[in-house]
């Protein structure tokens, strides 16, 4: 049988640990070069601590065990020419573009009377603008190639409601679903789609911490993982507390496939029923 | 390799032809057995001629050359008994049921006060009640299996936003987006999901026939396949005329699949980007 993404390439943001790792392993199981970028370090505004080069190692290691060809570089998404770079070279080695997961992103919640300058911009460079800028490296490639092609922004719940105590997450993510919008009627013409996934609390670093776990659990001194699962669960509509990491590369695979080769401008909640709750 | 919805089985209505047979045999070659169900016969307020008992049987005979079983009969979506009798009938010669296909549908036009109350009353009962119907008879199946399971309710484009001259159709299929939320909020808590799927114009019967023709090019006296393509993709972003029906069962397809385990109360567009025109 065929795999879903034969000989394509797929340019992943955020690739070292979490959703975007797990999207890189996903994509080369089904037959995709990855090209993934990582920035490999911590953020003063982001309250734990981020992907690292050894997490990188490991994703190009799995990667690599399954048969297919990785380039990652060190790439922060607050900078483009960083990003520029990281592209061009995984195209020059790999050959192509096809596919984008622009999924780096990061959150500390924070009550809006609370929440410093310096956070939300931080946030917001991050989660909104560096979605941009992801898009804005790999735009040119997509089109040189001639083929199409599929981009895949990760949005998330909190890009279709409101959450209280990430007013800047909540509208970076908001603001992620208009680029898709806006990119879906721009990109439409050279058949390249562009959607988002929407994803409810995912088992990761990015919510398995000390500061999320204080934000849903503010009437607990020390709250930890077990303390998290039952507010977190109660928040979806099935009957579990979050979901993993496969379930959103799940849908990145579906929409950046060929089974999903006319649906563009469309925000694909896995949210376990957050939204109809 | 394992298919997709390998030893699952779904419940299929609208099955003979068009969509529906499309999903029987997308489903048939992911491992999935089958219970499909057509009204065979004509409808008295639609304009085009309904499928017929020589389509239900060249349905069944595409899933068994897959080496499925199906259980194929007749019944009507306005027909609660005949959809239960079908449906019992199918789960206790195939085991199980894991899956439900809600894909019924006709497609009538008129101004909205031109529509007759027949031609009204006959698009609510099957296009929203028969959906409705389906769901009815098969869910105390799905509970029983106690598995959870997933339900497809087919609804459309229309579902999402207006189109002159369907307004029964717009109706209903919004109204099908609704019982898709409810049912999704009351069925969690058994681990089924329920979503939609939204598709834009899909190349099938339902569409290409001459009373759609006319509505889509009403300047035109005598309007062909070839009008029709330029006027249908004129309402699609993407640079494309129309779906096929293989678009619409790949997304029922991944709905129906373990891959979207935690994906529930989804409108999915299948739609070219119809929905950002």
């Amino acid at each position: 049988m065929t795999r879903r993404l034969e000989g394509k390439v797929a340019f992943i943001t955020g690739a070292a640990r979490g959703q975007g790792r797990s999207h890189a392993v996903r994509l080369a199981e089904e037959g995709a070069d990855i090209i993934a970028v990582d920035l490999c370090g911590d953020l003063a505004e982001v309250p734990y601590p981020l992907g690292t080069a050894e997490d990188l190692a490991e994703t190009v290691s799995q990667v690599e065990t399954l048969g297919r060809r990785i380039v990652a570089r060190q790439a922060d998404v607050r900078d483009q020419p960083s990003l520029d770079a990281a592209v061009a070279e995984g195209v020059a080695r790999l050959g192509r573009l096809d596919i984008v997961c622009a999924n780096a992103g990061v959150n500390k919640p924070a009550p809006m009377l609370e929440m410093t300058e310096p956070t939300w911009l931080d946030i917001v460079d991050v989660d909104l603008s560096g979605v941009w800028r992801t898009c804005k490296a790999a735009i040119p490639y997509l089109l040189a190639g001639g083929s199409g092609g599929a981009i895949v922004l990760t949005s998330s719940a909190a890009g279709l409601k409101g959450y209280a105590n990430i007013a800047h997450y909540t509208a970076a993510k908001h603001g992620v679903v208009g680029l898709m919008k806006t990119l879906a009627q721009e990109l439409a013409p050279h058949r390249i789609r562009v959607n988002t996934v929407n994803p409810t609390q995912v088992d990761t670093p990015m919510i398995m911490n000390e500061s999320m776990y204080k934000l849903f659990c503010p009437a607990l001194d020390a709250p930890n993982r077990e303390d998290f699962a039952p507010i977190s669960q109660a928040m979806n509509a099935l009957p579990i507390p979050w979901v993993d990491a496969r379930d959103v590369s799940n849908a990145v695979l579906f929409l950046a496939s060929d089974e999903g080769r006319y649906i563009t401008g469309v925000a694909l909640p896995v949210d376990a029923g957050v939204l109809i709750k | 390799m394992t298919g997709r919805v390998e030893g699952k089985v779904a419940f299929i209505t609208g099955a003979a032809r068009g969509q529906g047979r499309s999903h029987a045999v997308r489903l048939a070659q992911e491992g999935a057995d089958i219970i499909a169900v057509d009204h065979c016969g004509d409808i008295d307020t639609t304009n085009y001629p309904m499928a017929t008992e020589a389509d239900l049987a060249e349905t069944v005979r595409l899933v068994e050359a897959l080496d499925r079983r199906i259980v194929a009969s007749h019944a009507d979506v306005r027909d609660v008994g005949s959809l239960k009798t079908a449906v019992d009938a199918g789960v206790a010669e195939l085991g199980r049921l894991d899956i439900v296909s809600a894909n019924a549908g006709i497609l009538s036009n008129g101004q909205s006060h031109e529509l007759s109350e027949d031609t009204w009353g006959q698009m609510i009962d099957i296009n929203l009640s028969g959906v409705w119907r389906t769901a009815k008879v098969a869910i105390p199946h799905l509970i029983a299996g106690g598995r959870g399971g997933s339900i497809v309710l087919t609804s459309s484009v229309a579902g999402l936003r207006s189109y002159n001259g369907v307004s029964h159709y717009v109706s209903a299929k919004h109204g099908v987006v609704g019982l898709m939320k409810t049912l999704a909020q009351e069925l969690a808590q058994y681990s089924i999901r329920v979503n939609t799927v939204n598709p834009t114009q899909v190349d099938t019967a339902m569409i290409q026939n001459e009373s759609m023709y006319k509505l889509f090019s009403p300047d035109i006296a005598e309007p062909t396949r070839e009008d029709f393509g330029r006027a249908s993709g004129a309402t699609i972003l993407l640079p494309i005329e129309w779906a096929e029906s293989i678009d619409v069962s790949n997304a029922v397809l991944f709905l129906a699949s373990d891959e979207a385990r935690y994906i529930t109360g989804v409108a999915l567009p299948v739609d070219g980007g119809a929905l950002l025109l």
